[in-house]
């Protein structure tokens, strides 16, 4: 699955503070609507639906 | 008071003072901790002479910096201690990540061979100043060691600088031609010139503690997310010589400093956290992080280097590793426009490589302390949501961001425009990498003075030393074959493709980087 590996190289730190510097001056309601633009337009990028139903079965498993 | 054992350095009243004869020292270093001694001695190895004061005369009290990373040991090495250090410092490469009881992740900072320096070691900063002076005490002829003595003034002009230093005989006025101010965080000479930081301030409070203890903790770097014996916060473990071991851990904002560092509060906290294992306390600290900058380190006649020029956060090694650094690229610059061989323009391109070296370690730095302490709800959630993701999905892993610990910096783009025709993994702005040759390591052969390395071709004829090495080795693996122009400070300066370059190319590659206003000796 997608997830055992980390794909990000030496962006990750980067991307990681891109994607928290996003959300700087929303508020909670507007932080959770960028969040789900994000998904919608990260779903779309990643196209292919196994591995979009995959990250959604990953997601929604409760942790352990 | 740590264990350690304190032995002050004899203060000897100034030939200022006592009308006795005044040498001639070109540079005056305030400050003899790693940057000021490391920066005398430097120099000294250069042939410049300098007076370092120093308003205490121990070394540091507690053990402050003590993760000293790779690249400072080989600057140590060609400073002529760093095998010293890494006899007595406890020697560390791998850092584990645990969230709550659970190990989530490990990794190793130096996974291959062929390297004279660890990844890490693990020295207290007493051991390191210990070793730096008698280091220094090399050069009788070349470095003042001047204890007890504050900087309280300071004047400059386009000559000089006059520094006014009190002592317990009185005042009296140091001039030289260059001062480095290697007068730590909170900088003497920043208030006096009116220099202001830059940056963010955090406001989490970390409270250090060092405890002496037997235990069986491996030589490693354990790190907490949430750990069960400091609810809600975070923990570092560091293995120190001398049975002692640094424990950090975070609090919240609102904790008082005073009520913090009373032992009958530490502590609780430290039983906890080590298990129940008996300890003495041997120095405790309670800090707040800042992340800040001066906008320039060169200022005039006065130049800045180490903590007074910048502050990062402890998560990652980054200050004292990124001071030592400034040390080797400032002190073959200077040494060379002290001796009018280079332009002081040369000065300018410390300022501009190290700015550079220093916003890499600030974003890094931030980065994990955010990441630590997550300064908004939106933010805390993708923290705890990443390190609940990285239970089950190992690509989570690593974007936990427990400290990107100290790596050279890189100053490639940064550095006087220069061919750049290798061809293989190295390029201009590069610290050298180390590889072992016969009977040593490369790093012993290179710095110190511009150098050429060729590998698996010949080089022309030039005055400059020249190593030669074969094109089956590992140094042609990790340079690839070619010509180097090595500079001083062990960075690449200039390459070429075999038979590319030729002398009048050399020579012009030595000009650019070098601000060279003299013929090669």
């Amino acid at each position: 699955m997608d997830s055992a590996t980390y794909r990000l190289g030496l962006d990750g730190d980067e991307i990681y503070a891109e994607l928290l510097a996003l959300h700087e001056g929303l508020s909670e309601a507007e932080s959770a609507a960028l969040n789900a633009r994000l998904v919608l337009l990260l779903v779309n990028a990643v196209g292919e639906r196994s591995r979009v139903e995959a990250a959604f079965a990953a997601a929604r498993r409760p942790k352990g | 008071m740590p264990r350690y054992t304190y032995r002050p350095f004899d203060y000897v009243a100034p030939p200022e003072l006592t009308g006795g004869p005044v040498r001639d020292a070109p540079v005056v270093i305030v400050g003899a901790g790693p940057i000021g001694l490391a920066a005398a001695i430097d120099l000294a190895l250069h042939g410049v002479a300098s007076v370092v004061v120093d308003e205490s005369d121990v070394v540091s009290v507690g053990s402050r910096a003590i993760c000293w990373a790779k690249r400072t040991l080989e600057i140590f090495d060609r400073l002529g201690v760093g095998e010293r250090m890494v006899e007595k410092g406890v020697t560390w490469k791998v850092g584990r990540l645990f969230h709550g009881e659970r190990e989530v992740y490990s990794f190793d900072l130096l996974p291959e061979d062929g390297h004279k320096m660890p990844a890490f070691i693990n020295l207290q900063q007493y051991y390191v100043e210990e070793y730096l002076v008698d280091r220094a005490r090399d050069f009788p002829e070349l470095i003042d060691l001047r204890w007890k003595s504050r900087l309280v003034g300071l004047a400059q002009t386009e000559a000089g600088v006059t520094a006014t230093i009190e002592t317990p005989d009185g005042r009296y006025d140091l001039a030289g031609r260059y001062l480095i101010a290697a007068d730590g965080s909170r900088s003497t000479i920043r208030h006096l010139m009116g220099l202001e930081f830059e940056g963010t301030t955090f406001e989490d409070r970390f409270l250090i503690a060092d405890v002496e203890m037997t235990a069986d903790f491996p030589s490693e770097r354990w790190f907490w997310f949430e750990p069960p014996f400091h609810p809600g916060q975070t923990a570092l473990l560091h293995k120190q010589p001398d049975d002692i071991y640094r424990i950090d851990l975070q609090l919240d904002a609102s904790a008082d400093p005073e009520v913090e560092k009373r032992p009958e509060n530490v502590i609780p906290r430290i039983e906890k956290a080590v298990g129940g294992r008996p300890f003495t306390l041997d120095w405790v600290s309670l800090y707040t992080f800042r992340c800040v900058r001066l906008a320039r380190f060169v200022h005039g006649r006065v130049i800045f280097a180490g903590d007074s020029a910048h502050v990062v956060s402890p998560f990652g090694a980054r200050g004292g590793n990124g001071g030592i650094q400034d040390v080797d690229n400032l002190a073959w610059k200077l040494a060379a426009v002290v001796k009018g061989e280079a332009d002081a323009a040369l000065l300018e391109t410390y300022d501009r490589e190290r700015v550079h070296a220093t916003d890499e370690n600030i974003t890094n730095s931030s980065r994990s302390t955010n990441f630590m302490s997550p300064r908004t709800p939106m933010e805390r959630l993708f923290r705890d949501q990443l390190l609940a993701l990285a239970e089950d999905h190992p690509f989570a892993r690593p974007m936990i961001n427990s400290g990107r610990l100290s790596r050279p910096a890189s100053l490639r783009g940064h550095v006087a425009a220069a061919p750049d025709g290798g061809g293989g993994p190295v390029h201009p702005g590069d610290p050298c990498p180390d590889a072992p040759l016969d009977g040593g390591f490369l790093l012993e052969r290179l710095g110190g003075r511009f150098s050429l390395l060729a590998i698996g071709t010949a080089a022309p004829a030039t005055l400059l030393p020249v190593l030669t090495l074969g094109s089956e080795s590992l140094a042609a693996e990790r340079y690839g074959r070619g010509l180097f122009l090595v500079r001083p400070d062990q960075h690449i300066a200039a390459s070429w493709a075999p038979g590319e370059a030729g002398t009048a190319e050399i020579d012009a590659a030595v000009e650019a980087a070098s601000a060279r206003t003299k013929e090669l000796a």
